[in-house]
Parts: C-alpha cells; structure tokens; sequence
C-alpha cells in the first residue's frame, strides 16, 4: 500500500514530477561536476607547472662534478615521477680566442624539461651543436662548422640550429653530454629535476635525492616552487567559493521547486488525513517521496555532472578529469536532505491546518 | 486597471512577491559575482604569477657575450656595452606603463675581499632594492623586491641610497659574518645590513645597490640588464608576426595589445640602444597557466549562470501556478489570454528589475569580498555589467516564466475556480 501510493503519486502527477526530479538532476549534475573539477584542479594546474622546467636542482658541492653515476640514481629516485636532465658546463676559446660558455647535456631530456626552448633544429648526430642566438653571429654567422678548444683540447663542430630562450642559455653553445666528456672530460655539474607532486611528495624526493647522493647539494628551485603554491592555491580558493555559491543556488532551486509540488498537494494530504492517517505515515510518506526522488535525481545527476567534468577537462586541460566515486556519498547525502528539508518544512506547516479546511479550498 | 491591478497584487501578496523576488536576487548575486571574478580573474592571477619573476628583460644592443657559470661571471667587468640609468624611468613612459608592476636594474661587477690580511675574489651585484623613481608627475617605487619577490632578507633590506650590503646566505656561511658586520671590499668598507636567501646564485653573492657598483666599476650611471616584470596577454600567433611587415591597422593593433612581444618592442623604443626580450621560461608558460585557469573560470561561470537561471524560473514557476484560481477569476470576468499573459509579465518584469537591482548590489559586495579574501585586492565591477545584468534578469525571469503563464493562461477558468488541475 505504503508502495503503491508512492508509485501512483510519481505517476499520475508526471508533470511537477518530472519538474522536481529535472531541478535536482540538474542540482546534482552541477554539484558533481564542481566537486569533480574542485579536486582534480589542482593535479591539472601541476602538470601544466611543470612546463616551467626544474624546481630541484643537484649540484656538486662548493662547484665541483657531481660523482660518476649521479645522473642514474637521481633517475631511479624520481622513477617516472618528473624528468631529470644533466648538465655540464666550461668556457671555452674560439678560434680567435673569444671565451664562450660550452654546455654537455641530454638532447632528449632537456625537450622534455625545457619546452619553452625555442629551437630551429636540434641536433641528432655526434659532434653536432645547438648555437645560442647571441653567440651565432660570433661562431657560426654563415652557419659554417666551427672549433672551439679547452685546455689544449679541440673539437670540431657543425651547428644544426639556433636556441633562443631570452637567458644565458642565448650565450652558449650545447653539444651533446657525450662528446662533452669525450672532448673535456669534465663530468655534469648540475642535474635539474622537474619532479611532479605536491609540495610533500616533492620534498620526500629531495630528501631521498639527498640520501642517494651524498655528495649533491640539493636545492629548491624557490621561485618556481612558490608562484607555482600561491597560484595553484588562489585558483583553488577561487573554485572553492564557486562551487559553494553553485552549489548554493542550485539547492535553492530544488527548495522552492519542491515546496511548490508538496504546497501543491495539499489535498492528497487532507484526505489521507481525514481517512485516519497518523501523523508519522504522512509524515514518512512525504519523507519517503522525497528521499526517493532525491536519491534517484543524486544518482542521474551524479551520471551527467562526471559527463560535464570531463568535458570541462578535455576542452579546458586536454586531458580527462578522472571520476571521483568519492564525490558520490556526499551528493548523494546532500541531495536527500535538501529534498527532505524542502518536504518537511511545508508538511509541519500544513499539519497544524484542519484538513476540512484545506479541502474546502482556502 | 491593468496598473491597479498590479500595485493590488503586490500590495496584497507582499510575502509571495518577497519571496520570488529574493530568489531572483539571489540567482542575480551569484551571477553578478561570478561574472565579476571570471572578468578579473586573468589580471589578479597573473599579478600572482609576477612571483615567478620578472618575464622581460632588456640588454645593450651591442653586446659581448656573457661567460657566466654558477654565478661566476668570467667576462671582463668593463667589457661590453651598457645601458644608461638615466633612460630606466622611460619605462614607465611607454604605452603598456600601467601592466608593468616594476623594474630592477642589474650591475655584476668583480671585487676583492680583504679578510685577515688574505684576499678572496667576489661577485658583486647592483641593483635597486626599493627606489623612489619619478617619471613626469608619477611616483613610484621599485626594484628587486617587486621583481624578485622570493628573495629573503634576514635583518634589514638596505638604502638604495646607502652604502649598505646584503651578503648571501651560503658566502655569509662560509666567511662567518653576521649581520651589522663590516666587510672590506675593494678597499672600501661597507656594513652588511642584511644576510640575502633565494636559492639561486645570488646565494654567493654580494648585493649592493647600484651606485656602489658603479663607483667600483668606475662607470656612473652603467646597466648591464634591466628585468621588468609585466602583465601580459596570452601569446597567439598574431604576437608572434613581425611587427615590420604589418600595414597601418595591423601594426596598431599589435602595438597597443599587452603581448610580450609588443611591450618589449616598446621597452626597445624607449630605451636608447636597448634590446628587449621575452625570458621563454617565465612569459611562454604564463601564458599557458593563465589560459587554463581563465578557461576553468569562464566554464564554471556559465555553470553559475546556469544555475542562477534555473532558480529563478523554479521560483517564477512556482509563483505562478499558486494562482491558478486567480487566473480563472479573471477570465471568468472575461480577460482574454493576453491581458491575463501581460498582467503576469508586467509583474514579472518589476520584480526581475528590483530583483536585478538588489542582486546586484550584493553580487558587487560579494565579489568584492572574494577579492578581498582571496586576492587581497579589489574586484571592482564595470558598471557596463549593470545594464547588460538587469537585461539577463528580465530575460531569465521571462523565460522562466512563461511556461508557467502559458498553463495557467489555457487553464478552463471552471477547474481553475473548483481547484481542481
């Protein structure tokens, strides 16, 4: 019976129904795709940081060589948590004895930790080298292969193209780390490392960098470290106080949408009132609908607010927003007490009222 | 009639028409507020980002290349060409002078510590710390602490017209000196008011301001490299075209958009001898950073909007199918559809302005509180938003509406009057 009328009630008004169920869909879905967006934000807006190169720097200490090998055990540190790239630096003379910067490092890994490098061609070959913009006109201005020498030593380059940045790396000429040790014998002095994670994540790589080799200075790169916390958590606060006012707004909707179908149904109420229902059937009767009604909106809601999320994500990021299912008690909480917060409150209004009166019409 | 028809409806239904109106109100607020914080968000996160560093830089036209590793500057000190302190305050001269939060002016010149009688060969470095510069009738102050705003100072930063040092963490370490300390440097004695920390070279460095530099240099007025922190738009490909080959228009528009090309361009007009460039690490990835955010913004205003909307119709909705038997009254008195549809409307429409009027209000109040919190600057909104708001509201509230009038309108007045559907 208790079923029954439940189900009839939803039948036969398929229209307020409906337009109840529609808000809280609605409310859900928006909910959802909020809180969705809200946690993942922050993982997006890292990625997109990391593009700004290194927030970890190895150096050996008091500017000597890091020890043979630290390029591999920084590497099995940070274990496809980051990128790490070698470098190694010396002056070196031209032909006409002009001293110039010379940088040995990893082609390949600097690409992918330096993305803002912007180079006309890179080098593939041995003994090939990567000019910087203000250097060229000094070594190579017809883009002519070119010697330089370190300490009696001489190695004859080609130059592939041009890297430009608006920093020191203008001034210098990059060869490959191989034909750098070959040529100096000079090992890396730096390794940069761009490590991905929170700032608890990242400091536990440092500390385990720190404990793989001893002999590094590991350092913060600090301005990196912190725009990259005061904009992830301005952005975050920002996205905070959306979603509470989206939220907000969108529980009101279901509030006043509800009121008006309960308010609506007063009749249903008197007579099941003046056919001898007790205060607490009528009372668990609405409860039920309302929970009903709030759990299945929550649900399609829940459905349509991970569709949004991923939309926003791929449009927005180029990437997904993966579905938090932790996201769905808490709507699904949420949804059934607004539902039944907008069903009592009219039904505590309506009971103190004569039904006689009610179904009289007044 | 049609007038007194309406005052009567809301002088007798204060409580209904309070209610629909407030949460039209409400839905205008959140609206309002989220429009202003999605208009500005662009501008105070990248106000934000200036924490990075400055995302320009401009250097001699003519000059040698820099032989520097690890903050060890192998080049001859008085090699190269300089720029003219004179010409800094230009800057603030050109068009974009507004979206340049500051400048800070670089001197690296090569010294000798006289410490117990040995001596020991230091980096120096000048620059502004904090400068009272006027340019016309505009004051303003800047330097290394609105550019650099991640160096730390244990103990007092220095005069920029003093003869006070910093000294670096790490060189501060390593010759034990303290703050309030005298150092020989150069022949000359200065007192370290400050022990500098930022992590980079600077660390092993000695910071002065920039006079003292140029006094050691024997050069007044030398500049080897100016940093300027600017707010910039987002690069695109029309950033990138060469302003040369532009014609008339074109070449405007460029000009007068905030793109890092464009006010490096400027920064090399107003400096003579000058040439000014992008630093690819900070101004290519704060473009990236910006747009995301921006974006995430906007998507989630139009879910705010959304919502907004949506809870103004449920509310009108509502309102509205309460009064059915008013609605069979009057057509039992023989009101037509229209007349019944516009009394509705012209209801609506009074309580979508007041509503509007309201919301907005709060909705400035409310961004402006976000920005205090969150930003701690001000979102002020542009009072074209009121119009283009109040518009929204009438429209909203109409579209809500009109579902609702148009039922309420086809109902048979004989069910409307008896209650029943």
């Amino acid at each position: 019976m208790f079923v029954r009328m439940l189900l009839r009630a939803a039948v036969l008004r398929r229209g307020r129904a409906a337009a109840a169920l529609l808000a809280m869909v609605v409310a859900a879905a928006v909910a959802t795709a909020m809180l969705n967006l809200y946690v993942d934000v922050q993982a997006k807006l890292r990625r997109e940081f990391r593009n700004y190169g290194a927030n970890v720097i190895l150096v050996g200490k008091d500017g000597a060589s890091l020890p043979a090998g630290a390029l591999s055990r920084a590497e099995s540190v940070v274990a496809g948590r980051g990128v790490v790239a070698p470098f190694a630096l010396v002056v070196a003379r031209t032909n006409d004895g002009h001293p110039v910067v010379v940088a040995g490092t990893d082609f390949e890994r600097v690409r992918q930790l330096d993305r803002w490098w912007s180079v006309s061609h890179w080098p593939a070959e041995p003994k090939q080298a990567l000019v910087g913009v203000r250097a060229v006109s000094l070594l190579a201005p017809k883009n002519q292969s070119f010697d330089l020498s370190f300490q009696g030593h001489t190695i004859h380059l080609t130059p592939t193209g041009t890297v430009q940045t608006g920093s020191a790396e203008d001034s210098r000429i990059y060869l490959s780390l191989a034909d750098f040790v070959s040529w100096t014998g000079v090992q890396p002095t730096t390794v940069e490392v761009a490590a991905t994670g929170t700032p608890e994540e990242i400091s536990s790589i440092m500390r385990q960098l720190q404990q793989a080799i001893p002999a590094a200075e590991v350092r913060p790169v600090r301005q990196i470290m912190e725009g990259e916390a005061r904009v992830l958590g301005k952005t975050r606060a920002t996205l905070l106080a959306a979603t509470a006012l989206i939220i907000l707004t969108a529980a009101l909707c279901v509030l006043s949408t509800l009121m008006g179908w309960v308010f609506d149904r007063r009749r249903d109420f008197a007579i099941m009132k003046a056919l001898g229902a007790s205060d607490r059937l009528l009372n668990g009767f609405f409860a039920a609908e309302a929970a009903a009604l709030g759990g299945t909106g929550a649900l399609i809601g829940f459905v349509l607010g991970i569709g949004i999320a991923v939309w926003i994500g791929r449009v927005n990021f180029h990437a997904p927003v993966v579905p938090r299912f932790s996201v769905l008690p808490f709507v699904l909480a949420g949804s059934i007490v607004v539902t039944l917060l907008s069903a009592i409150l009219p039904i505590s209004l309506l009971r103190r009222v004569q039904p006689a009166i009610i179904l009289k019409g007044e | 009639m049609f007038v007194r028809l309406v005052y009567e409806s809301f002088r007798r239904q204060k409580r209904r028409k309070l209610l629909a109106g407030a949460a039209i109100a409400l839905g205008v607020t959140v609206a309002t507020a989220m429009i202003g914080v999605a208009t500005d968000i662009g501008d105070k996160i990248n106000r934000e980002l200036r924490t990075i560093g400055a995302n320009l830089v401009v250097t001699p036209q003519e000059d040698t290349l820099d032989v520097e590793i690890g903050g060890v500057n192998l080049k001859p000190p008085s090699d190269g060409a300089f720029l003219n302190e004179a010409d800094l305050p230009k800057i603030k001269g050109t068009f974009w002078h507004n979206n340049i939060t500051g400048f800070a002016p670089m001197l690296p010149v090569n010294v000798t510590l006289e410490r117990d009688g040995k001596t020991e060969d230091l980096a120096l470095l000048g620059t502004y710390f904090a400068k009272q510069i006027s340019f016309g009738k505009e004051e303003f102050k800047t330097g290394v602490r609105t550019t650099h705003p991640w160096w730390r100072v244990s103990g007092a930063w220095p005069d920029d017209s003093s003869r006070d040092v910093l000294l670096g963490e790490r060189l501060a370490a390593s010759l034990s000196a303290k703050v309030g300390d005298s150092l020989m440097l150069s022949g000359q004695e200065f007192r370290v008011s400050g022990i500098l920390s930022t992590g980079g070279n600077e660390d092993v460095e000695v910071v002065a301001p920039i006079a003292v530099a140029q006094e050691i240099l024997g050069k007044p007025g030398a500049v080897r490299r100016v940093y300027v922190s600017a707010i910039t738009k987002p690069e695109d490909a029309f950033a990138r075209r060469d302003p040369k080959s532009m014609s008339g228009a074109v070449y405007d528009r460029w000009y007068c958009s905030p793109y890092p090309q464009s006010i490096a361009f400027q920064l090399q007009e107003a400096i003579p001898n000058s040439h000014a460039e992008q630093i690819r690490q900070v101004a290519q990835n704060e473009g990236a950073v910006l747009t995301r955010i921006e974006g995430l913004i906007f998507l989630v205003t139009l879910a705010a909007l959304f919502a907004s909307a949506l809870a103004v119709s449920a509310a009108m909705a509502t309102a509205i199918f309460e009064r059915r038997a008013e609605v069979g009254l009057m057509k039992a008195l023989g009101a037509g559809r229209f007349t019944v549809a516009s009394v509705f409307f012209a209801e609506a429409s009074i309580l979508a302005l007041m509503g509007g009027l309201v919301g907005f209000g709060a909705g400035a109040m409310l961004a402006r509180e976000i920005g205090r919190s969150i930003f701690s600057s001000q979102i002020t909104i542009a009072p074209v938003v009121f119009p283009v708001i109040l518009v929204i509201a009438v429209i909203v509230t109409f579209a809500g509406s009109a579902a609702a009038i148009r039922r309420a309108v086809g109902l048979d007045p004989v069910y409307a009057l008896r209650g029943g559907l």
